[in-house]
């Protein structure tokens, strides 16, 4: 139970896919600029990234590595991924259209998202088991979650401020970016504080 | 695309009027995250340049093969196919360069730059236009890459590429190492080329953001045709 704690607190805090790892910038820049667009884009990202964990480490455990065809990886990952998320798009408009309804316009445009690619690799390269996998994919989630909530809050009061010309857009963006990063930065020693 | 572009323009547009990076705000994750140091952002830069002209070349021989519905998935896959072969080059003779680009590496493949550029440009143009587009934007993307990686090495442990510049006479800020000083850094860089375009960055969005198939979602190909899905 510790151990699962210990991860997904790292994953939501002090390892923050967006914020510290740098993984999934395109959407935290393109979808933060509503609360509601970024609140549903994360939930998306983190249901395709629980389920693609679930895909794609018995995939590598039992059928790349098993056969020493693991180098096959990124290939594999990518389309394994990619048919996931139109399974997942056919099976909810079929059964659960509310849920569809909420979430399906962001479903495919997760494909190329390089978290969810990301946290399925690094679930391998870390060598966790299944379970732990998956929790610490259900955090990465989360911790993209709260990023992105967190900064669509941020980027609605930017927007009305006045400050240089050439800051405009994408710089000002990123330079607020820095600033939420510096304060996840806080986060870094919390998990050896506590558990330690 | 159209009309027709001499060579050394297709080449050229992509290094400064169209830089991937700066002017068009594409592939931003490993921008970010592998620069920490100017080797590394020449490292992932050349990588990508490999994977980019490969995939380009290819896509471009295939163009009248794809078939039109499942394209995106086709150019996965042979973007992919080419990621690992370059993983594979980068563990035999550049290990250390390799463990410092870790998961990025896998992550060329859906970094949007090169799916864009198969989406907006190989699949119209003939193998060495599109060669040559691949070669302009990769070095645009390099140097883009070596120049956050330069100053971030800078200011954070005050040498370049290795060599001491600053280091033992001032401080170095090890911020800029690290996330925050990233996002900082490419910010300024931008606000820069703005500054330096007088603050119109270049209109063509189309060669852009809209060839990622998340154009729709992210908003910023608004006002085009849309994504590619």
């Amino acid at each position: 139970m510790k151990e699962m704690l210990i991860i997904i607190m790292g994953a939501v805090l002090a390892n923050n896919f967006v914020l510290v790892k740098f993984l999934g910038i395109c959407p935290f820049l393109g979808v933060s600029k509503k609360l509601d667009s970024a609140f549903g884009m994360s939930c998306a990202v983190t249901f395709v990234m629980v389920m693609a964990t679930a895909a794609t480490w018995p995939i590598q455990t039992y059928l790349l590595d098993a056969n020493g065809i693991g180098y096959l990886q990124t290939i594999v990952f990518i389309l394994v991924i990619a048919a996931l998320v139109q399974l997942v798009e056919i099976i909810l408009k079929k059964y659960v259209p509310a849920l569809h309804k909420s979430l399906g316009v962001y479903l495919p445009l997760i494909t190329t998202n390089c978290a969810v690619l990301g946290v399925c690799v690094l679930n391998i390269t870390e060598s966790y088991k299944f379970i732990p996998s998956l929790v610490n994919s259900f955090g990465a989630g989360i911790g993209f979650l709260l990023a992105m909530v967190l900064f669509a809050g941020v980027r609605g009061r930017i927007e009305y401020n006045d400050y240089p010309e050439c800051f405009k857009g994408v710089p000002s963006t990123l330079i607020a970016a820095s600033i939420l990063s510096l304060a996840f930065m806080g986060f870094s020693g919390m998990i050896d504080g506590i558990f330690g | 695309m159209e009309e027709k572009k001499n060579r050394l323009s297709i080449l050229t547009n992509g290094i400064i009027k169209e830089n991937p990076v700066l002017v068009l705000v594409l592939g931003t994750c490993p921008t970010l995250a592998v620069t920490t140091q100017a080797v590394n952002g020449v490292g992932m830069g050349v990588a990508a340049m490999v994977v980019l002209i490969c995939s380009n070349v290819f896509i471009s021989l295939l163009k009248n093969v794809i078939p039109d519905k499942v394209r995106i998935p086709c150019y996965i896959v042979v973007i992919a196919a080419f990621v690992t072969v370059v993983q594979f080059l980068l563990k035999a003779y550049l290990p250390d360069l390799d463990k410092a680009l870790g998961l990025f590496i896998p992550l060329i493949v859906v970094n949007c730059i090169i799916l864009g550029r198969a989406e907006m440009f190989a699949n119209k143009n003939s193998v060495i236009d599109s060669a040559l587009d691949g070669v302009g934007m990769g070095i645009g993307f390099t140097l883009a890459l070596t120049a956050m990686g330069c100053i971030r090495e800078l200011i954070g442990n005050g040498t370049i590429f290795g060599l001491a510049v600053t280091a033992g006479h001032i401080d170095p800020m090890a911020i800029f190492m690290l996330a925050p000083g990233g996002f900082f850094t490419f910010g300024c860089l931008i606000a820069l080329v703005n500054k330096l375009t007088n603050g119109k960055p270049s209109k063509n969005k189309e060669n852009g953001c809209a060839g990622c198939p998340s154009a729709a979602a992210c908003g910023q190909a608004q006002g085009n045709e849309g994504g590619a899905q």
